[in-house]
């Protein structure tokens, strides 16, 4: 079933069923054909996947391990519970793949600057620190809502020398950087490859970061097998734009038998109106917006909604165009996860597991933990575990309402006031 | 009716360079953008598109971004528009154009979306994130309507492309200046010149030059290169810093710059 999502009909190159496509203003016409080229050629060379496995060793960390959470598995009582580490990744989660392979990609077209937009900060990192290795001139855009809410992440960006744009516009949120992304591109072309963070935008966007994610899933399947001898019986990813879980999914969606569950945002709740699960709670609509045909939280008239997710990475109005093919087909699942569900079990794994995973994450083990137990023991669940939660601590202490760290920010803030500007 | 290409080669006859005016409906507000189309009726403005708003409008500047947000937020709806159209286009002598993002159209359905607009007294429509390719039935819908679908072309479309374009283009051909969104200054050179002329040589349309047309002198400059002038962002600038009456003396110094030497 990969392989053959990537065989298009003629006339209806880059859709997904329904879903995808290239909607752009047509000064992208031939920018987007140009990156088209280059990604088929780059794939269609066995160099290129090689540098970019022999990069990820090198400088990434790949592969990442496979780690059994044996504590969690006994106390829950159902099916064996393996975690995928993209946590361990440098930059601290599955972002990184992607980047360098757009960024190895960039450098073969001969750009020699990169932009990017991002919403938790992560891929706003992983793209910062890709152009300071490659050598590129960098500028990453920011909802001014995120950076509010992921200031240590704009903090390193600015560290790896990058220029951080915070967007006002919109919601502030990651749909406005991606707009002010597809804008700044639309005039810097000529010089500038737009690392586009997740499976989202135009064609062929979806498929170029599915396909440097895909390294995940392909890792997976072999490590899952090695350690346990058979397939998981279900694949768990959290679903923003959705890179992560088709990263991990890839690997899998030719295993009839392995189910895969994608887990978007349910931040307040099903009736809330404060959520950005646009499959799980049937909310979503087909619409063109950023580029691609998908489903959007968006009104009777076509205006995006507000979205509301305790994750920035996961606060987005759109899903990738595979995922809503996949999620039609029924190969994929789609669960919520609520923003209070998240924050238990991340403690939980915290707790249990000394794993800290990013608000993100925390998603995909929200549903897994749940369901684990009505599982066999001698079966397996598999969690992608996207990225870590230091980033999250504002965050998490603000959610969590612990007093110790307000007081640590109330004496720093002291400390810096007594000395003045 | 006479068609949207006959209206503008009649205009032609008595004009070096035509104008079209742009207004984002629901901003600053529909009275004020009743004011706005007074004063084009006014200058004799030729052309005028109403921009339908939306809430990610990709293609767009500063200035436009916040026009469409504000409307939004003022609650600006579908509804509105049209009926504000049908008010226009009964009350002025310009034909109106629907101008957008493709949403706006997808969620109404093509079919529906046409009619609609051919009943409320649009003659076409510009959308800015549409390539022809992906339109799906909505240009023989646009056709069953009497509305011309404006395909839009740029500095940076290949030859090739261009006259793959002009098979879909009706009405007349909107040449994008240059790169980038709408709203910054184009200098306007010899590499516009060569632009215009690979259009020329690829549709028999008239073709309107837009994006970044901020002065009389950038409109006196492509006098006889381009039939049509547009001038969006400069005109709603002049609204938001001097209301209505900069807004005419603006107009009426364009529409001086467009009549040419007399």
């Amino acid at each position: 079933m990969y392989a053959e999502l990537f065989q298009f009909a003629p006339g209806r190159e880059g859709y997904y069923g329904a879903y995808g496509g290239a909607f752009i203003p047509e000064v992208l016409h031939e920018t987007i054909a140009e990156l088209r080229a280059a990604f088929a050629e780059a794939q269609a060379d066995p160099a290129f996947w090689e540098a970019y496995v022999a990069l990820l060793a090198t400088y990434a960390g790949r592969p990442t391990p496979l780690t059994p959470l044996e504590n969690l598995s006994r106390e829950l009582g159902g099916a064996r519970i393996y975690v995928k580490r993209e946590d361990l990744n440098h930059t601290g989660a599955h972002k990184i793949n992607n980047v360098l392979g757009q960024g190895l990609l960039a450098r073969r077209m001969g750009k020699r600057r990169v932009i990017a937009e991002t919403g938790a900060g992560q891929h706003g990192v992983a793209t910062a620190t890709m152009a300071a290795r490659l050598g590129l001139a960098c500028t990453i855009y920011m909802g001014a809502v995120d950076v509010a809410r992921q200031r240590p992440n704009v903090f390193w960006m600015q560290q790896l020398g990058a220029e951080v744009v915070v967007v006002e516009e919109g919601t502030q949120t990651l749909k406005d950087a991606i707009n002010a992304c597809l804008r700044d591109w639309a005039e810097s072309m000529d010089t500038t490859h737009y690392v586009m963070g997740t499976v989202c935008g135009p064609h062929p966007f979806p498929q170029m970061v599915t396909y440097f994610q895909s390294i995940i899933g392909r890792e997976a399947r072999e490590q899952v097998l090695a350690s346990t001898g058979r397939l998981p019986r279900r694949v768990y990813a959290c679903v923003g734009g959705g890179s992560n879980a088709s990263g991990i999914f890839a690997g899998f969606l030719d295993d009839p038998e392995v189910e895969l569950v994608g887990v978007e945002a349910g931040g307040h709740g099903r009736d809330s109106g404060r959520h950005a699960a646009r499959l799980a709670y049937g909310q979503g609509r087909p619409g063109v917006a950023q580029g691609y045909k998908t489903y959007f939280l968006q009104d009777a008239e076509g205006q995006m909604r507000p979205t509301h997710s305790v994750a920035a990475g996961l606060d987005y109005i759109g899903v990738g165009p595979i995922l809503a093919y996949l999620h039609e087909c029924g190969r994929v699942r789609f669960e919520a996860a609520t923003d209070a569900e998240v924050l238990a079990a991340l403690q939980r794994v915290m707790r249990a597991e000394g794993i800290v995973p990013a608000l993100e994450s925390a998603h995909a083990f929200a549903v897994a933990l749940h369901e684990v137990p009505a599982l066999a023991r001698d079966e397996v669940v598999l969690i992608n575990l996207s990225g870590r939660g230091d980033k999250d601590i504002f965050t998490i202490a603000e959610a969590l309402g612990d007093r110790a760290w307000r007081d640590f920010l109330r004496q720093r803030v002291r400390r810096y006031d007594e000395e003045g500007d | 009716m006479a068609s949207l290409e006959a209206y503008i080669r009649q205009r032609q006859r008595h004009k070096a360079l035509l104008l079209m005016g742009h207004a984002v409906v629901g901003y600053p507000s529909l009275e004020a953008n009743w004011q706005m189309l007074e004063a084009m009726q006014q200058a004799q403005v030729d052309l005028v598109e109403l921009q339908l708003p939306f809430s990610e409008p990709i293609a767009d500047g500063p200035v436009f971004v916040r026009a469409n947000q504000q409307a939004l937020a003022g609650g600006m709806t579908r509804e509105q528009y049209f009926a504000f159209m049908q008010r226009a286009a009964r009350a002025f002598d310009f034909p109106l154009l629907m101008m957008g993002y493709y949403n706006s159209i997808f969620q109404m359905g093509h079919e529906r979306f046409c009619a609609c607009l051919a009943e409320h007294g649009g003659r076409g429509f510009i959308i800015a994130d549409l390539p022809p390719e992906e339109a799906g039935d909505l240009w023989p819908c646009a056709e069953a309507y009497g509305l011309a679908p404006i395909v839009l072309m740029t500095p940076l479309t290949p030859v090739a492309r261009l006259h793959h374009l002009a098979r879909f283009a009706r009405g007349f051909v909107y040449c994008v200046a240059r790169k980038g969104v709408t709203g910054k200054q184009t200098a306007v050179d010899r590499q516009v010149q060569e632009f215009l002329h690979r259009c020329r040589q690829a549709t028999p349309l008239p073709l309107a030059l837009g994006f970044g047309l901020r002065r009389g002198a950038d409109l006196e400059c492509i006098r006889g290169w381009a039939d049509i002038a547009v001038v969006g962002t400069a005109l709603l600038q002049a609204w938001e810093e001097g209301g209505p009456a900069a807004y005419r003396s603006f107009l009426a110094a364009l529409a001086r710059a467009a009549a040419g030497p007399t």
